[in-house]
């Protein structure tokens, strides 16, 4: 299992990685953490004319609270992410799904760009940025755009980045921290490690009176991209959440999924799954931001 | 395809080679500097069995290219006997908790183990567990892998105290 001849080019700035991709057309790939573009090339399920390199740029490294929310260049390796937010007592989605990206020594490559970009419909990454609405910032030869996470992802491992833009950054915005934000992560796979073959993400925000005023969810694996359950959330805003409230919110969920049936698991299992994982995140946000459910 | 010169460093020795941008850095190891000990598995990062160490982190040398390792530190399970060639305290104690059956996951386990106690000397058997996660073994010898782990790291901290 050896990849197909390729040409490579490791790029030493962000505009020179630029410059190749577009000359390439759409024969050039990416390589940043190479843990799902290599095996793809091994298998030779991409066979990129050109591979551009970019782990020698070092403005794509880093990790910062800034007065946007969260900001993670793109080569950050998903591992140093976690280590940040672990240090930083960030008790955030993010902070809860990035040990189920992989494995540790996955992760320890692995970037946040990288699987972002690449948008695996049941990755945790793209799950995670579609529920907190992540701008996802991408640059060409000609501009520099900024396109919200669920515009982002149009189908599987299919973005609406052009063949000759990258990835450079990702910022998940920061919630009203003078109210209790919780969130809560559940996923259904094979292995720990593996790709879910169900996700789910919450995060609410509750006020002093225990009233939700924001809450954002969505399911990974049941669909050709990460969904958001907007129906749901409106249902769940400006309520005091019960446990019966839950249950109307999440009572048309299925008509805002499409999963498929393949050798993991069938559709009406994922739509299943699905519906028991929503009610769990929604209970871990809830009790996670001070309610008691 | 233009093959790319590549200055690496392994187990503390530097190599000038070259290769392909195709090959990777497992190919690299065992075909080109014959390090022969790292263990080729399924070649697409499921298995473990082709782990190294670069820059003190354990990484699947199957996932990444040769080309790439320009510049870098690369550890090897050559690299963790002692010098003179018999086994070091990590492989000792995987001989003498029975660590090993088949032998084919051996190397990416001790390479996983030996990245987990440089950072943490006294690992708990979550982190042990933790840190061969992605390490399959096909013998399912896990058991007596986590004694092995626990015991080199008893080892570790008796000899370094």
């Amino acid at each position: 299992m050896k990849p197909a001849p390729f040409n490579y080019i490791c790029a030493r700035s962000l505009d020179e990685a630029i410059t190749h991709l577009s000359q390439a057309g759409d024969e050039g790939l990416i390589l940043a953490g190479g843990q799902t573009l290599v095996p793809m090339l091994a298998m030779r399920l991409a066979r990129p004319s050109v591979v551009i390199d970019i782990n020698r740029i070092d403005s794509l490294f880093g990790i910062a609270q800034t007065d946007e929310g969260l900001q993670i260049n793109t080569c950050t390796r998903q591992n140093h992410a976690l280590k940040f937010l672990i240090e930083s007592d960030e008790a955030s989605l993010l902070a809860k799904a990035l040990p189920y990206v992989g494995h540790h020594q996955t992760r320890n490559r692995g970037t946040v760009g990288g699987s972002l970009a690449h948008g695996d419909p049941a990755s945790e990454l793209p799950l995670i940025a579609v529920a907190l609405d992540a701008e996802m910032t991408l640059r060409s030869p000609t501009q520099t755009r900024k396109v919200v996470a669920s515009e982002f992802y149009t189908g599987p491992m299919t973005t609406s980045r052009q063949f000759d833009e990258c990835l450079t950054k990702v910022v998940f915005p920061a919630w009203d921290p003078s109210e209790k934000v919780g969130c809560g992560f559940q996923e259904v796979s094979q292995r720990h490690g593996d790709y879910a073959i169900v996700a789910a993400a919450a995060q609410v925000l509750l006020n002093s009176s225990g009233v939700c005023k924001r809450v954002a969810i969505s399911v990974g694996g049941a669909s050709g991209v990460p969904v958001r359950l907007r129906a749901a959330e409106e249902i769940l805003t400006s309520n005091v959440v019960t446990t019966e409230l839950i249950g109307d919110a999440l009572g048309d969920m299925a008509s805002a999924l499409d999963p498929a049936t393949d050798q993991q698991a069938s559709a009406a299992y994922r739509r299943r799954v699905s519906r028991v994982l929503v009610e769990r995140v929604i209970l871990e946000a809830i009790n996670a931001a001070g309610g008691n459910l | 395809m233009e093959s790319h010169n590549i200055n690496v460093s392994v187990n503390g020795v530097d190599y000038k080679t070259s290769a392909d941008p195709r090959m990777t850095l497992l190919d690299l190891l065992r075909q080109t500097l014959k390090f022969t000990g790292t263990h080729v598995g399924c070649e697409h990062g499921v298995c473990g069995a082709c782990t190294v160490i670069i820059g003190g982190e354990a990484v699947r040398s199957c996932l990444v290219l040769a080309v790439q390792a320009e510049g870098l530190e690369v550890q090897t399970v050559e690299g963790l006997g002692h010098e003179d060639g018999s086994p070091g305290i990590l492989q000792d104690a995987f001989r003498d908790a029975h660590g090993l059956q088949c032998g084919y996951c051996t190397p990416g386990m001790l390479m996983a183990a030996h990245a987990l106690l440089q950072v943490t000397p006294n690992p708990t058997d979550e982190d042990i567990r933790e840190a061969i996660g992605g390490n399959i073994c096909r013998c399912t010898g896990y058991t007596q892998i986590i004694d092995s782990i626990r015991l080199a790291a008893e080892r570790l901290q008796e000899a370094s105290s």
